[in-house]
């Protein structure tokens, strides 16, 4: 039992070791702008453009959802425009953020590790090196910085969608006025709920992407491996992206 | 010259390399063989640094390259070429983009770089295939890409690592002449890895056997071919044991 707890932690102390090792490598290829400026230019458009329509799906049916919810939950009790208050807090806060950044951590973050296994596998990062190229520079930052850069864009853009189909749904569905809708959903409306909701959106997507590309470069052993890390990739960065948001509501939100 | 001294490498507690040692003089192509898993690739990654030994190490240019930082070590990776296995071409680049990779870390401009893929595409018999995807290329075109990747550098060494596996004796046979053309053309510096007797004999001016984590025996293709050594006989003739 103590064998067993004491290998664990040397396992977890060497696992930190090496994701300390690995952002040091990043942030020493950060001065190589000339390799990496370029390529995040194309995985800006493949994280962001390319992930709107999931995001944007996604956004679409939680704001109608959250809508008609709220109406149930408010009936006879509550005033029915604290729908429009419950639907924006709840998109910016929470639901656009967490949820996207979930769906997106399938899309994006399984793609990334998929990529970089393969390319790991089939010695296309030795090769790289062989060509002088730094790895990081020319595979890591990019993705990293991309992903960063390119959430809070599709998480502000989920988020409008989602109060505008819930603001629909509230129209057809529910027999709220736009107005009885803006006024609650301007009710408890304070700019943090935006900054808060877009900023933990970007750490979000930083770590999808590092996780990614952590998971992707660590792997071994042919198509097998690429299957195991794209899967492993998934799953770790769905629990750390939960860890974060609790994270951050213990910070910021206090 | 590259120097291999005492090299030991393991992977956990499978010791791969037991001090390995070998010479590779300036001009000469050395060719090492061996049975499958007994490291030689391991000792090719070790002269670029993919590879750090355990103990021993790999000396180019009187460079310890386990003691160069990254710098150093991109400096002297800019004077080898490295041929991979299954020619690790980038997927999603065209062959153009792939040979033009290197070049793109040095201060060279378009036209340069353009005529240099050019021509390294044009020794190994490629001309015209500049945009097509490494999935639309045979096997053979796709190492021939890879070479053309490695002498595009213009590399003072040129590493192969298993340059004809999988080929078929025709096209095998056309990599072995574009690997001889190379090295009397560029008077590069070479070192093959193979299990491959007809190109170990076709490319070699010396050939090392390595066995059990060291050279068994080195010696021209004449003294290889006339040893007396069972392992090695045994190895050179494909005799089951």
């Amino acid at each position: 039992m103590i064998e067993q707890v004491g290998r664990a932690a040397a396992e977890a102390i060497k696992a930190a070791g090496r994701f300390g090792q690995f952002v040091a490598d990043m942030a020493r290829a950060l001065p190589d702008v000339a390799v990496w400026g370029r390529l995040t230019l194309v995985q800006m458009r493949r994280v962001g453009v390319d992930s709107l329509p999931v995001a944007l799906f996604i956004a679409a049916f939680t704001g109608v959802v959250l809508a008609l919810q709220a109406s149930y939950t408010f009936t006879g009790t509550v005033p029915l425009y604290f729908v429009g208050t419950l639907v924006g807090k709840t998109m910016m806060l929470e639901l656009g953020p967490v949820l996207v950044s979930l769906a997106l951590a399938g899309r994006v973050g399984a793609s990334m590790a998929a990529e970089l296994g393969t390319m790991k596998v089939t010695e296309q990062v030795d090769a790289l090196e062989t060509l002088a190229y730094d790895p990081q520079s020319f595979l890591v930052l990019p993705r990293v910085i991309a992903g960063t850069a390119m959430f809070p864009v599709i998480v502000a853009l989920a988020v409008l969608t989602g109060i505008v189909t819930g603001w629909l749904a509230s129209l057809a569905l529910l027999d709220l006025s736009t107005q009885e809708f803006l006024k609650g959903l301007k009710l408890f409306y304070r700019f943090k709920d935006t900054w808060f909701g877009l900023f933990k959106s970007a750490t979000f997507g930083g770590t999808i992407a590092l996780v990614g590309c952590i998971v992707g470069l660590g792997t071994r052993g042919g198509a097998e491996g690429v299957g195991r890390s794209t899967t492993r990739a998934v799953v770790y960065a769905a629990v750390l992206l939960l860890v974060l948001d609790a994270f951050w509501a213990l910070v910021l939100l206090r | 010259m590259i120097r291999f001294q005492d090299v030991h490498k393991a992977f956990g507690d499978r010791a791969v390399l037991t001090g390995f040692t070998l010479d590779v003089a300036d001009g000469e192509t050395v060719v090492i063989i061996g049975y499958s898993g007994t490291g030689k690739s391991v000792a090719l990654k070790h002269v670029v640094g993919l590879l750090l030994p355990d103990a021993g190490d790999v000396i180019v240019d009187d460079h310890a390259v386990s003691t160069l930082d990254r710098t150093a070590l991109t400096a002297l990776r800019r004077d080898i070429g490295f041929v991979f296995q299954f020619a690790a071409l980038f997927d999603s680049m065209t062959v153009f983009e792939n040979v033009a990779l290197g070049l793109r870390r040095r201060d060279l401009s378009d036209d340069t770089i353009a005529e240099r893929v050019r021509d390294a595409l044009a020794l190994v018999d490629l001309t015209g295939t500049d945009d097509r995807l490494p999935a639309e290329l045979s096997g053979g075109m796709r190492k021939r890409v890879g070479i053309a990747r490695a002498i595009a550098l213009a590399p003072r060494y040129i590493l192969y690592d298993e340059p004809t596996t999988g080929l078929d004796p025709v096209t095998a046979a056309v990599i072995d002449q574009l690997m001889v053309r190379t090295q009397e053309r560029l008077g590069v510096t070479g070192i093959v890895v193979t299990h491959d007797m007809r190109s170990a004999y076709t490319v070699g001016d010396r050939v090392a056997m390595l066995y059990e984590g060291r050279v068994r025996q080195v010696g021209t293709v004449a003294e290889i071919q006339e040893t007396q050594d069972p392992v090695v006989r045994q190895f050179i003739e494909g005799r089951p044991a």
